[in-house]
């Protein structure tokens, strides 16, 4: 399986959580502890569950462009997996 | 600002676009009028037409949208950005003048504009954005909005007997011989959301190749006046507006097919 990573800027993002609604792999959850700047619980990647994909369709849906993606090159074994 | 450990290896898939400001905007958590700007920043940056630009910014949530493009822009009275685009475009022909309007602008106060620029065929495109209510002013009921659809200025739900109808503006316009590209997309899910951007990347083409008036509807949710979560929002766009508001191409231009 491809893998990547995801880095949301968390003082952008207004908690809609939608992106968590798409996540194939859900490893977005929101931080119900914690408040950025204009008072929203920003969604974070729960890195300890380290399944992203990179396949970005977070920031495809993510209405305040708030995610930056990144993807691992796949191996060669795994060609067939990208979406 | 949290850090990120990255690999060597690791190469960048998405990011911002650079025709897109790097401020906040003022819309609610799950309004999908960020989409659409991400949309057409993506579609400038891909065409490589940030430099020539210029966008007219309609009255209503989107009224600074100015300010949330890296490009130039300037605002028009409501209802009135395709005449100021219509300006524009005769003035300079040289650059991509794009107007930016919602469906209370555009639809109601701006009717006569709309249809009058897609019949001269003002060499202009839109991006219609319609969430059928009023956003910025509290959630009154549009000309868009459904029958029964419940809004604060039908809070018994859209009479039609005393209100009339949804218009639905495509269709309308499609019937127009100045029009080149009327289409009607949906910001609900990622499938539709990437059409959505096909769509406008092809209105930018139209507007490049001097074929004439071009519009992209784009189905949105307006979460807050709807009363419901963001991402019921998005299901109330696929059960209830869909079906008032068919998805299509309303009218392709012969030509437009070779792009």
């Amino acid at each position: 399986m491809t893998k990547g990573t995801i880095f949301i800027d968390q003082e952008k993002c207004k908690g809609c959580s939608l992106c968590t609604a798409v996540c194939p792999q859900e490893v977005i959850v929101m931080q119900d502890d914690r408040l950025n700047l204009k008072g929203y619980h920003p969604a974070s990647l729960n890195e300890a569950n380290a399944h992203c994909t990179g396949c970005g369709v977070c920031a495809v849906i993510c209405p305040d462009v708030c995610i930056t993606v990144y993807r691992e090159p796949q191996m060669k074994s795994h060609a067939t997996t990208a979406c | 600002m949290t850090t990120i450990a990255l690999n060597e290896t690791s190469t960048l898939v998405y990011q911002r676009p650079h025709s897109l400001a790097t401020c906040n905007t003022n819309y609610c958590p799950g309004c999908t009028h960020g989409i659409a700007h991400r949309l057409l920043a993506e579609a400038i940056d891909e065409l490589g037409l940030q430099e020539r630009t210029i966008l007219v910014a309609p009255v209503g949530c989107s009224v600074f949208a100015y300010k949330y493009f890296q490009m130039d822009g300037c605002e028009a009275a409501h209802g009135r950005a395709p005449a100021m685009a219509t300006g524009i475009k005769r003035v300079q022909p040289e650059k991509m003048v794009v107007t930016y309007q919602g469906d209370g602008d555009l639809a109601s106060i701006g009717m006569a504009e709309i249809v009058h620029a897609a019949a001269r065929g003002e060499n202009i495109t839109t991006i219609f954005v319609n969430n059928a209510i009023y956003g910025m002013t509290g959630g009154q009921m549009a000309p868009t909005s459904l029958p029964g659809q419940k809004t604060t200025s039908s809070p018994f739900g859209r009479d039609t007997q005393m209100t009339g109808y949804p218009v639905r503006m495509s269709e309308l316009l499609s019937t127009l011989d100045g029009a080149t590209y009327i289409v009607r997309r949906s910001l609900h899910d990622i499938a539709n959301i990437r059409k959505a951007k096909k769509a406008i990347l092809t209105a930018l083409k139209v507007q490049m190749n001097g074929m004439g008036f071009s519009m992209v509807e784009l189905l949105s949710s307006c979460p807050t006046n709807w009363g419901l979560e963001p991402s019921e929002a998005l299901h109330w766009i696929e059960k209830n507006m869909i079906p008032a508001f068919p998805l299509g191409d309303y009218k392709v231009h012969e030509e437009v097919k070779s792009l």
